[in-house]
This record gives structure tokens, C-alpha cells and sequence, in this order.
């Protein structure tokens, strides 16, 4: 099946664009945890909001446009685990200034070893976790 | 104008997420599942992102500005310190609890509400207590 890594490419060169765009355009780091941050806090909030408002409105144009489940998997997680997961979230991508798109996509394209590190760093703890869930505890996560 | 194009930006941004899977709990875990049946489809999600944004920064870096804007983000943090390690290993941790991390949950906050809010509510709740608790770079 060819879609398995055709579309992940053509999904990744579209998020590519848009990083890559949002910097050349607008000289904004396509980083979601900093966007988030200028929306909530500022400043300059007026471009991180309408960034977020266009992120969401993906996700309303995905959800009319058909059968497809685009969050497979999503109804595994009981609330207080998404909660949990969440928070973790929450504090690290705050601690490190950044998360998979901004050190993943936007610092590794600017070949930032910062990002590297970070990049390294949480793919490590996000398989250990894995791991630990699926083939130690015998979780369903 | 510069809001316009953040939009339409953040529009092209999430239709990536959604198209490429990264908003997929089950893609993401298993990506991350060397151990299991290993999925490697996220690597190519990377790999096109990384290779479609390098020659745009690279034609940023040629210019004085950005096209609509007065001047470039510069990240100006270059330490790679136990804030920035600690960090990125409690932000593993939580995106290998559940499969989502910060720009499909905002995609996903339309698409199942409910889940999507405990998360993204839980996620800000965390960044607010890092930012009192813990000094932030400049």
C-alpha cells in the first residue's frame, strides 16, 4: 500500500511550506508551542491567534469532509489520561521552548543543534514510554 | 494582510498534520513503538516537512525582511542545558502517554471536542505552571 508513506510525504511537505512560509512571509517560527504562548500571553497576539484560528479550522473542514478518522486511536485514552498527557506536555514543551514542530520541523530545517538535542531527546522518552505501556505494563495506550 | 496570511498559513499547516497522520493517535504510538509493530511512515512526515522548509529559510536568510513583516524571528537561546533536556523529556513522556502533541491537538479540538479540550485545557494548565515555576529563557 503505497499510501502508507506516500501521504505522511505529502502531508509533511505541506506542513514544511507552511513553517518555511510563515518564516519568509511573516519571519515567524512555525513552532506551536510559541504560537500558543503569543496567543494566550503576547505580545503581538493578533498573528499568533488567527495562526491557531487557521490550525482549527483545518480540523472543522477535516471533520466535514468525510468518513475518514483522522484522530485513529484518540478514543483509547480515558479523560484523565488525556488530561495527564496533556499536562506533561504543557510543562515540557514549555521548559524546552518548543515541541515537534518547533524544534522538529523549524529548528532542524534552520540546523539548530538545540533543536537536535531536543528533537533526540524527546523521541528517546516518547519510545521508552511506549515501551514501558505496551510491553511492560500490557496497556492498551 | 499579515493576519490574512498567518491564517491561511495555519489552514495549510493543519491540513499537513491531518493529511500526514500526525494527528493519529495510532500512527503516532506506533511510530514511536520500535518494539511492536513498528510503523515507520512518520519518519517520511519529518523528512518532507524538513526537506520543504530548508529552502525557504534558506531564501529568508538572503533578505533584509520578511515580505510582510519588519524583521525575522531570530531564536537567540543557544544552551543546551538541563531546562532544555528536562524538558524535552517530560514533553516525550506525555506525547508517548497518549499519541498527541501540541499542533494536532489544536487541529483536533474541532474534530472530537470533548477529548481534544481535556487535553489542550491540561496542556495550557502545564504551560502556566512551568512559566511560574521554572525561570524562562529570554
Amino acid at each position: 500500500m503505497l499510501d502508507v508513506f506516500y501521504l505522511p510525504l505529502i502531508g509533511g511537505v505541506l506542513i514544511g511550506l507552511a513553517a518555511g512560509g510563515l518564516y519568509l512571509l511573516a519571519g515567524e517560527i512555525a513552532g506551536v508551542t510559541g504560537i500558543v504562548r503569543r496567543a494566550v500571553t503576547g505580545p503581538s497576539r493578533s498573528w499568533a491567534l488567527a495562526f491557531v484560528a487557521g490550525m482549527m479550522a483545518a480540523g472543522a473542514v477535516a471533520a466535514l469532509a468525510g468518513s475518514h478518522d483522522w484522530l485513529a486511536g484518540i478514543a483509547r485514552s480515558s479523560l484523565p489520561l488525556l488530561a495527564l498527557a496533556g499536562l506533561l506536555v504543557g510543562i515540557g514543551t514549555d521548559m524546552a521552548n518548543g515541541c515537534t514542530s518547533g524544534h522538529g520541523v523549524c529548528g532542524l530545517s534552520r540546523l539548530s543543534r538545540r533543536s537536535l538535542v531536543a528533537v533526540a531527546t524527546f523521541m528517546a522518552t516518547g519510545v521508552v514510554t511506549v515501551f514501558v505501556v505496551r510491553h511492560v505494563l500490557g496497556g492498551a495506550a | 494582510m499579515r493576519v490574512a496570511i498567518c491564517f491561511l498559513v495555519g489552514l495549510l499547516f493543519g491540513t499537513g498534520l491531518a493529511v500526514s497522520g500526525m494527528t493519529s493517535p495510532d500512527k503516532v504510538l506506533g511510530f514511536l513503538d520500535l518494539a511492536g509493530a513498528w510503523d515507520p511512515s512518520l519518519a517520511f512526515v519529518m523528512g518532507g516537512a524538513v526537506l520543504s522548509a530548508a529552502p525557504l529559510y534558506w531564501l529568508a536568510r538572503r533578505r533584509a525582511r520578511p515580505v510582510a513583516g519588519t524583521m525575522f524571528d531570530q531564536p537567540s537561546a543557544t544552551a543546551i542545558d538541563a531546562r532544555l533536556i528536562g524538558g524535552s523529556a517530560l514533553f516525550g513522556l506525555g506525547w508517548g502517554l497518549a499519541g498527541i502533541c501540541p499542533g494536532p491537538a489544536l487541529v483536533g479540538l474541532a474534530i472530537d471536542p470533548p477529548a481534544l479540550a481535556v487535553f489542550v485545557l491540561a496542556m495550557l494548565a502545564g504551560a502556566i505552571l512551568s512559566g511560574r515555576f521554572t525561570r524562562r529563557n529570554p
